[in-house]
């Protein structure tokens, strides 16, 4: 099967000429269909600079990327982004945040004022499979932390993009919290078949949700190692609590360093 | 709702009594400060001619601010709609801001002769320049994470603008129309009392030449009043279109 989405020795700076900094360096990596890969590096490695690159908000220096074998050349249409601030907009209400991306992205945009129900319908079905039931028209400051995260994903996913990028989605959050949108995120993609690439510090959460881990190195971020996670599907809480589980999360603890 | 309404009245109240008790024991001449009683008789005796011309300051006032708000809140997207562009206009309107408003009142008169038009103009020309940094500002500072959502989904400069930047920056908009018709306000008056033919600042110029000077007390409490009512109905506007930006507050 051809490659989703592959990076192929690219490498990124900010700036250019003698003061570039150097942010990711020969990155090679290649991602599935329907994959859920997770990375994990230091902070200030690089981590959400390989992001903009996937998603073509930033352009390699060298390289290629290329997502369904296209060359990614400018922003791309088909990817769903979230942050680890949720970036609601304050205000519009929780449904009318969600239903932003459908308000830009073609062909849903040309749509808009006259399915604006069907389209507010699917919102809606999208905040209940997150337990968001009945918040819609609160505003996102009425609403708690993990509840605002849980609606920045649906806004991620609602124009039902091949890859969604998740940038620390969950690091401002209690360990319950995240945990219970681990399980809401793994149904999601369970249920969708979305590609998705996951950036983390929590090697837990890289581990009990992806299907491939990469490390990454302190700046410039190479990849140090991919790891496939051997853990079963579909993955309960209860398994984060098992011997292999433990196994692959101190393999990577120990890749990542200053662990003595 | 008593601390909102009772105590500025209260306090207000105890002010003119307080004048007023001040200017009996002292026995102040009234050519130099006229007791409120006095005041308020002038104001009721000659309550024709002022209520005219303070109709007069209150159009030239509204006109001018209505075309601060357009032009301010128009010069404001460009201005904050790409860096280079806020780069380049800043320092310009920042030394057109500079340039005293009532230096520019002779050059107006000289134009558009004596009348309304120079006090119009003033009013807009003074107060324009709040409205339009505060739009620039909330455009410029839209947050990149923002952008980089919207971008990724493929929106366009405009879309950016449309659905964040302007919403964004509307508490901010609407912030400085609260500054700019208290300005407009300034700058109508001043226009008026440097050279027009109508208006309260015309009217107090007029009373002060002939030492009728309860009639000029009596003009700036009018100026007072209609300035708290501006900022008032400005205020309230701003609370009703920004209600987001005060979250958390109760209203
Ligand atoms: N917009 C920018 N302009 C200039 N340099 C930047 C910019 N964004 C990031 N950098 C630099 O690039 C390097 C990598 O940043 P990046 O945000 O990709 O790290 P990260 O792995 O996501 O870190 P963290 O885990 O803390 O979020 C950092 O050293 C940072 O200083
Ligand atoms: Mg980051």
């Amino acid at each position: 099967m051809r490659d989703f989405v592959r990076l192929e020795g690219v490498s990124m700076a900010y700036g250019r000429g003698a003061g570039a900094l150097k942010a990711v360096d020969g990155v090679t990596l290649s991602i599935a269909r329907g994959e859920f890969a997770a990375v994990v590096g230091p902070s200030g490695c690089g981590k959400s600079s390989l992001m903009k690159l996937i998603s073509g908000l930033h352009p390699a220096a060298a390289g290629t990327v290329a997502v369904e074998g296209q060359p990614v050349r400018g922003p791309l249409k088909c990817v769903g982004m979230a942050f680890q601030h949720s970036n609601l907009l304050p205000w519009r209400s929780t449904l009318r945040n969600v239903l932003l991306p459908l308000e830009i992205v073609q062909p849903y945009r040309s749509a808009f004022s006259k399915e604006k129900r069907a389209f507010e319908n699917k919102a809606q079905a999208l905040l209940r499979s997150v337990g968001l039931e009945g918040f819609g028209e609160k505003y996102p400051w009425e609403l708690s932390g993990g509840m605002q995260q849980r609606a920045s994903i649906c806004r991620a996913l609602i124009h039902e993009p091949e890859i969604l990028l998740l940038d620390e989605p969950f690091g401002a959050l209690d360990a319950f919290t995240r945990e219970e949108l681990w399980c809401a995120l793994r149904d999601l993609q369970a249920a969708r078949k979305v590609t998705v690439l996951l950036v983390t510090h929590d090697l837990r959460e890289a581990v009990f949700l992806a299907d491939t881990v990469y490390v990454m190195s302190g700046r410039p971020g190479r990849l140090l190692r991919r790891c496939e996670v051997p853990l079963p599907r579909p993955r309960d809480l209860e398994v984060t609590y098992t011997e292999a589980f433990q196994a692959v999360v101190h393999e990577l603890r120990t890749l990542i360093g200053g662990l003595h | 709702m008593w601390t909102r309404t009772l105590a500025p009245a209260a306090f207000t109240l105890a002010l003119f009594l307080a004048w007023e008790a001040l200017c009996r024991a002292l026995r102040i001449p009234l050519t130099i400060l006229p007791s409120p009683s006095l005041v308020f008789s002038a104001l009721w005796e000659y309550r024709a001619p002022i209520a005219a011309n303070a109709v007069v300051t209150l159009w030239t006032t509204l006109a001018g601010f209505a075309l601060a708000t357009v032009f301010g809140l128009l010069l404001g997207i460009v201005v904050g709609w790409h860096r280079a562009l806020y780069a380049a206009f800043y320092p310009v309107m920042v030394g057109f801001n500079s340039v005293p408003k009532v230096a520019v009142v002779p050059v107006l008169i000289l134009w558009f002769g004596l009348g309304e038009v120079p006090a119009v103009i003033t009013a807009f020309l003074i107060s324009f320049f709040p409205i339009v940094v505060n739009v620039a500002t909330g455009l410029a500072t839209v947050e990149p994470e923002l952008e980089d959502v919207l971008r990724a989904l493929g929106a366009s400069k405009l879309d950016v603008v449309r659905k964040v930047g302007i919403p964004r920056s509307m508490p901010y908009f609407f912030g400085s129309l609260k500054v700019a018709v208290t300005l407009a306000f300034v700058g109508a008056v001043v226009s008026e009392t440097v050279g027009a033919n109508r208006g309260l600042g015309k009217l107090m110029l007029d009373a002060q030449a002939s030492f009728q000077v309860p009639i000029v007390f009596a003009g700036l409490l009018v100026l007072a009043f209609l300035g708290i009512v501006l900022y008032g109905a400005t205020a309230a506007v701003e609370v009703r279109f920004t209600r987001w930006a005060f979250r958390g507050q109760a209203t």
